[in-house]
C-alpha cells in the first residue's frame, strides 16, 4: 500500500484560483473556451487557441486511466522522502486532458498503464485540496 | 550570402576538472575562456560577443560575467533554455556574426554543481510558483520526468531495461578511452540492472553523473577562422524548439528534437546518411533513445533494437557521445557546451583512441528542461573544413 504523502501547498494565483478552490469542493475543474470550444489545462486567463477571454469552468468526471507512471524511490524533498516509494503518474481524464498526479490507495507494483482510476482529494489547510487518484 | 557554411567554431576548451571545491564557477569560465582563445590564437581583446547561461548565475548572470572578465562586448546573449542553451548559443552567435553585430563570440559555461552538493536529479521541486503548482504537489523530480517517458516507451513499443542499459554500457566504453572522464571502469548490462532503482524504470546507472566543470567555445566567420590556428568546424545547420504540455495532453514520445533537427537538416542541405557521429545530451539513457528516434536515425519505437545492434558504439555506423557523455564523463548541471566541444574535437580528428575515423560531419543535439513536462531542443550540424 502507498504511504501517506504530505503534498506541498501549491502556489495559487488569479488564473488558477478557480481550479484549486474547486478541488477544495471536491470538483475537478477544467476550462473550455466559449468562442472556439477548446478544452485546456492548466488554467489560463485566455484561450490559447484563439486568445479569447471567454473561458468557462466546468467539473470533469474525475475518472480516467493511467497514461504513464513511475514508482519513485529517491526524492529528498520533505513530504516525499517519508512516502517513498510513491507513484508519480500522468492520468488521462475521460475529457482528454492529462494531469500530473499521484496514484494512491494501492500497492505501487499494481499500477499499470491503462489502469482505470478515479480522483480523490487530500485536504490541505484552508479551503484548498490536492487531487490525486486511486484505482477504480 | 547564406548563413549556412559561413560561420565556424574556431576554438574550444573543455575544462578537465571534475571536482573543483577550490574554484568558483566564474573562475572555471575564465580559465576555459583563456584556453579556448589560446586554442585558436586569439585574446580576450578580440572578443566582442559574450554568451553564457548557468544554474548558479542570476538573471543578470552574463552582465556579472562580463564584469568578472573585464569585457565590454557589443553583443550579449544570456538565453537560458536549460542544458541545451549552449547549443542554441552557437546558432545565436552565428546569426549575430552573420548580421555584423559581433565578430568573435565567446560562449561560456562553468559550474561547481557537484562540490556544492546541488541535488538536481532527485531534489524534488519546492516552491509556490503558480506556474509549477501543477507538478510541485506530486513530487516530480528530474529523474521522474524522464522515467515517465521511459515507462510509456516500454509499454508502447516493448523497449526493455536491457536496451536502455546498453546505452550506459556504451557511454562507459567510450569514457574508458577519455583520460579526463570521471567514470572509467567498464560496466556491463547486469551492473546497470543491479544498480539502485531511482525512479522506475531508471536505475542509478541510467542517470548521468554529477561533476563540476565548464568549457568555452569561440565562434567567428569562416573566413576569419581560416586565418586562425585550428582547422575550423563549419556550421551547416541549426534548429531550436520548445515542447510542452500542449494545453494539457502531452505526447511523451514526440520530443523537441524532431522539430529542431528537421530544421537543422533543411538548413544544412545534408542527409542523415552523411552524419558520421552524434553528440546527444544523455541526461538519462532514455534521453538518448528517444532523441535518436526524433532525429530520424531510426523509426519511432525502433530505438531499442537500434541500440541493441551496437549502432551507437565507436566503430559502428553512428557512434554517439565519444567522450563518454553525461552518463560517464561529466555533468556539471548543464551539459550542452560539452556536446559541441567534443564534436569539434572529433571533426579536427584530435581525439586519439576515441577518434571516429575520417569524421567529416557531426550532429549535436541538446535537450533542456524536463522531458515530460516542459523541455527545449537545440540541434547543430557541423562539418570539418576542407
Amino acid at each position: 500500500m502507498t504511504k501517506p504523502i504530505k503534498h506541498p501547498r501549491p502556489g495559487v494565483d488569479w488564473e488558477t484560483r478557480a481550479y484549486w478552490e474547486g478541488c477544495g469542493r471536491h470538483e475537478l475543474i477544467l476550462q473550455r473556451c466559449r468562442s472556439c470550444g477548446t478544452l485546456q489545462h492548466r488554467p489560463r486567463a485566455l484561450c490559447v487557441s484563439c486568445l479569447s477571454d471567454e473561458i468557462e469552468h466546468f467539473p470533469a468526471s474525475g475518472r480516467g486511466t493511467v497514461y504513464s507512471f513511475t514508482v519513485t524511490h529517491q526524492n529528498q524533498a520533505p513530504g516525499f522522502r517519508e512516502a517513498l516509494p510513491y507513484v508519480l503518474a500522468y492520468v488521462e481524464l475521460e475529457e482528454g486532458v492529462r494531469l500530473l498526479t499521484n496514484i494512491v490507495g494501492c500497492s505501487p507494483e499494481n499500477v499499470r498503464i491503462g489502469l482505470p482510476v478515479e480522483v480523490e482529494y487530500a485536504q490541505l489547510e484552508g479551503d484548498i485540496a490536492v487531487p490525486r487518484f486511486h484505482p477504480l | 550570402m547564406s548563413l549556412s557554411r559561413s560561420i565556424a567554431i574556431a576554438g574550444v576548451h573543455e575544462h578537465p576538472t571534475r571536482w573543483a571545491p577550490d574554484r568558483t564557477a566564474s573562475q572555471i569560465m575564465a580559465e576555459s575562456a583563456r584556453a579556448a582563445l589560446e586554442d585558436c590564437g586569439l585574446g580576450l581583446v578580440d572578443v566582442d560577443g559574450l554568451f553564457a547561461a548557468g544554474m548558479e548565475m542570476g538573471p543578470m548572470g552574463v552582465v556579472t560575467l562580463a564584469e568578472y572578465l573585464n569585457l565590454k562586448p557589443r553583443y550579449i546573449d544570456g538565453t537560458n533554455i536549460g542544458g541545451s542553451s549552449f547549443v542554441a548559443h552557437v546558432a545565436h552567435a552565428a546569426a549575430a556574426i552573420h548580421a555584423g553585430l559581433c565578430r568573435v563570440a565567446l560562449i561560456l559555461y562553468g559550474s561547481t554543481a557537484a562540490s556544492n552538493a546541488m541535488a538536481i536529479g532527485t531534489g524534488g521541486q519546492i516552491g509556490r510558483d503558480p506556474a509549477t503548482a501543477f507538478s510541485t504537489p506530486y513530487g516530480l523530480t528530474t529523474v521522474g520526468s524522464y522515467a515517465l517517458v521511459a515507462q510509456r516507451h516500454m509499454q508502447k513499443y516493448g523497449t526493455t531495461s536491457e536496451q536502455l542499459a546498453e546505452i550506459a554500457v556504451t557511454m562507459r566504453r567510450h569514457a574508458v578511452l577519455n583520460p579526463v572522464a570521471k567514470m572509467r571502469s567498464p560496466i556491463r548490462i547486469e551492473d546497470v540492472l543491479a544498480s539502485r532503482m531511482i525512479s522506475e524504470p531508471l536505475h542509478l546507472l541510467d542517470c548521468c553523473i554529477m561533476s563540476d566543470g565548464g568549457g568555452a567555445l569561440v565562434v567567428t566567420s569562416l573566413d576569419h577562422a581560416r586565418d586562425l590556428k585550428q582547422k575550423p568546424a563549419l556550421l551547416l545547420g541549426s534548429g531550436e524548439a520548445v515542447w510542452h504540455q500542449e494545453i494539457g495532453a502531452p505526447d511523451l514520445l514526440t520530443i523537441a528534437a524532431k522539430q529542431s533537427s528537421d530544421e537543422a537538416f533543411r538548413m544544412a542541405g545534408v542527409t542523415r546518411d552523411e552524419i558520421d557521429l552524434c553528440m546527444i545530451y544523455d541526461s538519462f539513457t532514455i534521453t538518448v533513445l528517444v532523441t535518436l528516434e526524433a532525429l530520424g536515425f531510426c523509426k519511432p519505437g525502433e530505438g531499442g533494437s537500434f541500440i541493441e545492434s551496437g549502432a551507437i558504439s565507436l566503430g559502428s555506423a553512428l557512434p554517439v557521445n565519444l567522450d563518454g557523455g553525461g552518463l560517464s564523463s561529466n555533468h556539471p548541471g548543464m551539459r550542452g557546451i560539452f556536446l559541441v566541444i567534443e564534436a569539434v574535437k572529433q571533426l579536427r580528428r584530435e581525439c586519439g583512441p576515441r577518434q571516429v575515423e575520417g569524421a567529416e560531419r557531426a550532429l549535436v543535439h541538446g535537450t533542456g528542461g524536463l522531458l515530460s513536462t516542459l523541455h527545449s531542443g537545440a540541434t547543430l550540424i557541423l562539418e570539418r573544413d576542407r
